[in-house]
């Protein structure tokens, strides 16, 4: 879609012929996040539509404890050292960002006393710098104010490569922060940053850290710090108990900044065990209220939610899963590498071989007998609700189609029924991590191959070394030393540019960047490259779209991909609880604060 | 006293020694044969052997035939152990996975014992410092972690023997020797401990001071002893090894998730359990039912070489 | 040699005097064996494949460099041997170790851990040896009886499913259909007195009934062969031609002497009290020690999973050692030459 037809559908609605969800999903269905499209509409001066919550308490408290099961067990509360969500959330508990983005993405302010936008002069225009105000009578849990130092001090903290947060990505373009007062900051980029609130903003990043109690330990002394264990922030419960690998637990916070809220006088969050078993406790039997990323299969959910105590909700988020088509060959050593940039595959360079691949993957078997309402069939490589087709890019499972095409590129059948050019066979290794629906998904595409010839054979790892770093062990996803391979990308940033470098030439995994990098599949490509610099200093959030959906294209036309299924956050919910609305570009617990039970 | 005495194995034995050595074979096959239970558990699993050998070539159906609309169906005259949650027939993947599972569950439990029984053996009746070194190396095979040395192994290993052996009878083979490899301490512990307290038994005091020498005094006398235990943990080191397979597959060390093996359809049956239960039910009766035929098999053995045989009271 | 049997049978029970000294060898030597153990577990932990920084792998957000200055931060990139001697001497001050998962001291990480631990699957361990040892005594008195086809079909069904089998069963049938119990197992539970005692026991039921009657399976077997075998040896048809009364016969000498495998077996089962129930403790997500080994090893947490295997090895070897000088307690005649 051009940048013209982009913005006629902004003009829609701003004059309200198009509703705003509508245009969030249309604009997700092209490939981008929601957080973008408000941004797009945010610049086109449409007010957002404020959060709107079911129950509506007139005092603190008086809910009694809250129980939510995760089945990783979180491991510390540092929220700058999490690895991984669940961290994230347990976290979150205590700790605040200035501002969460909501399930359309728009910027919810909760450190901060409103948003910054270009209307209220807050975000510059030239995108150097953007001023935040924050609210004002925040204290931290041990009553000390919370001033515009904490900020400071917390991209401090974040910027010390000592200190090796994890969190750094989105403060490294941050030139400097200037105190303006007590609760003013404003902060100054390196060059225009269109995407000014992927600082302080969400759960994955952003949250404020006490100066006053990390002072004394930036830097080399980081990991002593015992506020690590008893974490002292702004949020809606206190600090009460912590098991490393076992169980967080929090007590109402009675000074807290929001009136009357929050509704329960304790929560709980215990990790461990499997998705089935935490479907069944908060689902089945009622043990407990929430549960966390249920990667389990829809047709057991659905006979769970038959028993009535609780039901199951989906929420849109970034995250895809996705067969990764290596350009180059893994079964030739160069220079003691495989997958070597230096190398082109040897068949799957023919582009008639990867469309015919992307004509064998059944997406909508995959949906509806694998993933059922927890993954959603897609073409794209950043999100697509089926309801919208692209006429860019559209998904396809025909068998004799791709027959077609292979026979009239010269790819003959042998006598063992797999196709050959010129003495090369059609025969690829397929790996992904251990996974149930992953390992049927694996299947179903192969028998699918089997009937066009091609030969599959299936590898699957366990999942901590396929997804580890380190540089020596040959399984790892970085290394890609098979033909195909197959995971879901998380977006856990609001803006897709540090999603979509995974296909920029200069991040291409190679031996001596210790396959660190993220470009896996090795493609590159000039005007990939060109567009996404375009789009990293591109202020204009229409204009930026329309160059996102046209990397999105590049990508799907050169089948450098191959889009499987949209994977939503997936949550178990008692029926009882209410308001426990789930965003997906933030946290499970960003609205921890406003649940409630009936 | 003494009267008691040449009434006793001693002297039971003492005759016995003195016979040739084909008659005593023929002996002990005609014990085996009459032991009626033992007899049963031999059919069991020669039947089990010939439906995994000689049944995919009987009962044609693909075992990766995917077809959703017949999934978790119950059996059937077309699925007579009905299919699973992707509609896969599961009778051709019992039997498929049956000659992995049963040739897996035996051959580790061959290692296992075997390994077992003779470090059991040699420390319990050699004794002093070949005793110690040998149990301080069980001590240390008892305190690794399972896991990790497993990881490590199959690192190092797997490509070496999928050259060797080529994909699948290289993991075969190491599969084999790691659940072997890590279960022959318990034999060992038990095996010795028989030893120690039949070593300074009368009839075998009595078979050395008849001249026996330490290997008859062995493999005459204390061993058909310290059967017991090694038959008990043969049977259950079958079971353990099938399971085990699983687990391993589960955690990418086995075999590829997509080969039926016995304890690979139960454990992806178990969450399907109050919703299809045969999905469950039949690998788990055939791991059961081999696990019993070995049981018998294992008594009849125990009984047939047993010189003063002492069957049922 | 029946005299001197005889005997000794009737003299008090106590340690014949070679023992004693073979004791002190045998602690002594305790020391060295446990280094080299450490040595070899050490090995095989860094060797293995796996990274604990694999989250950060997967998050677009961190850049290269922050895991690249976490790996070399923990000493991940030193040689083999210095981070060995690192952990020999820290271990040597009393430090056991920082995870590199939870930034927290390992031996916090354990004492918090200990009591769930020992409760339940203690528990468990007393539950199989109180039904081992009567039923496979009873069995083996009455080979092939109506009461030892069932017990030992029972057993068979016992260890020929696994315990993620039978743990879902119980879970199905208690906590699901029944909802008599729940399944997720709290080690803080807020209530008092009676209460408490009560909610403890309540979810200690399911994993103690799994884990121990998958334990009392193997264990009812081993029993049963035990007896049987000492059954048959000659010293019991002695004592029964001296006139022994069938009571006494049964216990002084078939118990007595079948204890013996049984002592093996216990001693080889309680070291796996710390790690050997991991899917049990999976399940039911019982904090114990077994599970926060797997999770350690899955997440390549070396420091925790060097001081848990640390501890095993120590009991492995305590424990190898009281079985020994239990087997001379039990049988006067075992001698360690």
């Amino acid at each position: 879609m051009e940048e013209r037809e982009l913005r006629a559908l902004v003009g829609q609605v701003k004059a309200g012929t198009l509703s705003r969800r509508r245009f969030v999903r249309t604009m997700v269905g092209l490939g981008l996040t929601a957080p973008m499209a408000a941004q797009m509409l945010a610049s086109a001066g449409i007010a957002q539509a404020q959060a709107k919550w079911t129950f509506t308490p007139t005092k603190r408290g008086g809910g009694g404890l809250v129980k939510a099961l995760w089945w990783q067990a979180p491991t510390l509360l540092n929220p700058h050292f999490a690895n991984g969500t669940k961290d994230q959330d347990a976290c979150r508990i205590f700790y605040e960002p200035l501002a969460s983005f909501d399930p359309d993405g728009n910027l919810v302010p909760v450190l901060a006393a409103e948003a910054p936008s270009l209307q209220n002069g807050q975000v510059a225009k030239d995108g150097m710098s953007v001023t935040w105000k924050l609210k004002k009578n925040v204290a931290w849990h041990d009553g000390k104010p919370f001033t515009a130092d904490d900020v400071v001090f917390t991209w401090e903290y974040v910027m010390d490569p000592a200190t090796a947060a994890v969190t750094i990505g989105p403060y490294q373009n941050i030139v400097k922060i200037d105190k303006i007062d007590s609760h003013t900051v404003k902060i100054a980029f390196k060059s225009p940053t269109p995407f000014w609130s992927a600082a302080f903003c969400g759960s994955a990043t952003g949250p404020i850290i006490p100066k006053h109690l990390f002072q004394a330990f930036k830097g080399d002394k980081s990991r002593e710090a015992p506020t690590n264990l008893k974490p002292v922030g702004t949020g809606p419960f206190k600090f009460l108990d912590f098991k490393p690998g076992d169980i967080v637990r929090g007590e109402i916070n009675p000074n807290y900044h929001i009136p009357n809220r929050p509704f329960f006088d304790q929560v709980e969050m215990k990790g461990g065990g499997d998705a089935v078993g935490a479907a069944r406790a908060v689902i089945q039997t009622g043990e407990y209220d929430f549960a966390w990323n249920m990667q389990v299969e829809d047709e057991q959910l659905k006979r769970f939610e038959q028993g009535g105590k609780g039901r199951v909700e989906i929420t849109p988020g970034g995250n895809i899963e996705h067969i990764q088509v290596n350009t180059t060959d893994p079964w030739t050593e160069v220079d003691g590498e495989r997958s070597s940039a230096k190398t082109k595959h040897p068949t799957l360079s023919d582009p008639a071989v990867r469309q015919a691949l992307n004509l064998l993957v059944d997406r909508a078997s995959v949906q509806e007998e694998i993933y059922g309402r927890t993954g959603i069939a897609t073409a794209n490589f950043v999100n697509a609700p089926s309801k919208f087709v692209s006429k860019n890019t559209k998904f396809e499972f025909n068998v004799d189609k791709a027959n077609q095409i292979l026979e009239s590129a010269g790819w003959k059948k042998g006598s063992d029924g797999i196709r050959a050019k010129d003495g090369k066979k059609l025969k690829f290794v397929y790996q992904t991590s251990i996974n149930g629906p992953r390992q049927k998904t694996q299947q179903i595409v192969k028998q699918a191959c089997a009937k066009a010839g091609i030969e599959l054979e299936l590898k699957a790892v366990t999942a901590n070394i396929f997804f580890a770093s380190d540089p020596a062990n040959p399984d790892t996803y970085s290394h890609f030393y098979t033909d195909l391979q197959m995971y879901t990308t998380t977006m856990t940033q609001p803006d897709p540019q540090r999603f979509m470098d995974q296909f920029t030439s200069w991040e291409v995994s190679a031996k001596d960047n210790k396959f660190a990098l993220t470009n896996k599949t090795r493609w590159r490509n000039e005007e990939y490259d060109k567009l996404w610099r375009a789009a990293e200093h591109e202020m204009d959030p229409v204009k930026r779209a329309a160059l996102f959906i046209k990397m999105n294209d590049l990508v799907i036309q050169n089948v450098v991909v191959i889009p499987v299924v949209a994977r939503p956050a997936v949550a178990a919910v008692s029926n009882r609880l209410r308001d426990a609305t789930q965003s997906g570009w933030d946290s499970n617990f960003w609205a921890l604060a406003y649940w409630s039970r009936a | 006293m003494a009267r008691v005495v040449s009434e006793t194995v001693a002297g039971k034995l003492a005759v016995a020694t003195a016979q040739p050595r084909t008659s005593l074979w023929k002996e002990t096959g005609r014990r085996f044969r009459r032991h009626r239970l033992a007899m049963v558990g031999s059919v069991i699993l020669l039947g089990l052997v010939i439906a995994v050998l000689v049944g995919p070539l009987v009962w044609r159906l693909p075992i990766n035939d995917i077809d959703f609309k017949a999934k978790l169906k119950g059996p059937s005259w077309s699925h007579p152990l009905g299919t699973d949650d992707l509609g896969q027939d599961l009778l051709a993947r019992m039997l498929y996975g049956g000659r992995i599972s049963l040739a897996v569950g035996i051959a580790a439990m061959l290692i296992a014992i075997t390994i077992g029984t003779a470090v059991g053996a040699i420390s319990g009746f050699a004794g002093g410092a070949v005793d110690h070194v040998l149990m301080r190396i069980t001590d240390m095979f008892l305190a690794l972690p399972g896991l990790p040395l497993l990881l490590l192994i199959v690192y190092l290993f797997r490509d070496a023997l999928r050259k060797m052996f080529g994909p699948e009878a290289g993991i075969f083979v190491l599969i084999v020797a790691v659940i072997g490899g890590l279960r022959w301490m318990q034999v060992a512990r038990l095996v010795r401990a028989q030893f120690l307290s039949l070593r300074e038994k009368e009839f075998v005091e009595s078979a050395r001071s008849l001249g026996a020498r330490p290997f008859r005094q062995v493999v005459r006398h204390i061993l058909p002893n310290s059967m017991g235990p090694v038959i008990v943990a043969g049977t259950i080191d079958v079971a353990a090894a099938i399971i085990a397979e699983s687990t391993l597959s589960f955690l990418g060390l086995g075999f590829p998730p997509d080969i039926p093996t016995w304890g690979r359809i139960l454990f992806d049956a178990k969450d399907n359990l109050d919703f299809a239960p045969h999905w469950a039910l039949f690998p788990g009766t055939a791991i059961f039912l081999t696990v019993l035929s070995i049981n018998y098999i294992g008594d009849g053995l125990r009984d047939a070489f047993d010189p003063r045989k002492v069957l049922g009271r | 040699m029946a005299g001197r049997g005889g005997a000794r049978r009737h003299a008090p029970r106590r340690l014949p005097h070679g023992m004693w000294k073979y004791f002190l060898r045998r602690t002594l030597i305790l020391i060295p064996v446990l280094f080299g153990i450490s040595a070899v577990l050490f090995t095989i932990l860094v060797m293995a494949p796996g990274d604990p920084f694999e989250e950060l792998a997967t998050n677009p957000n961190v850049p290269p460099e922050v895991r690249m200055n976490l790996r070399a931060k923990f000493g991940l990139d030193d040689p083999l041997p210095v981070r060995y001697a690192r952990w020999v001497a820290s271990m040597m001050r009393g430090d056991w170790g920082f995870s590199f998962v939870s930034r927290v001291n390992v031996d916090t990480l354990i004492l918090q851990r200990l009591p769930t631990t020992l409760v339940v699957l203690g528990s468990a361990q007393l539950l199989a040896i109180l039904i081992a040892i009567p039923i496979g005594t009873y069995s083996a008195l009455r080979p092939y009886s109506l009461f030892d086809q069932i017990a030992t079909t029972l057993a068979f069904i016992g260890f020929s499913l696994p315990t993620f089998f039978t743990g879902l069963l119980f879970i199905l049938l208690l906590s699901i259909h029944l909802d008599w119990l729940p399944f997720i197992y709290r080690a803080d539970i807020s209530a008092t007195g009676w209460q408490w005692y009560w909610e403890h026991v309540r979810q200690a039921i399911m994993p103690v009934s799994v884990l121990g009657l998958a334990q009392a399976a193997s264990m009812t077997r081993f029993m049963r062969a035990a007896v049987l075998d000492v059954i048959r040896l000659d010293y019991v048809n002695t004592a029964r031609a001296k006139g022994l009364s069938e009571g006494i016969t049964l216990v002084k000498h078939v118990v007595r002497n079948a204890l013996i495998p049984v002592v093996t077996l216990v001693a080889i089962q309680i070291p796996t009290i710390f790690g050997g129930a991991i899917v049990t403790e999976q399940i039911f997500r019982v904090p114990g020690i077994g599970s926060l080994l797997i999770t350690s090893i899955l997440a390549n947490d070396t420091p925790v999973v060097m001081a848990v295997t640390f501890i095993f090895s120590i009991l492995v070897l305590l424990s190898s050692l009281a079985a020994d000088m239990l087997y001379a307690w039990l049988d006067p005649r075992i001698s360690y030459r």
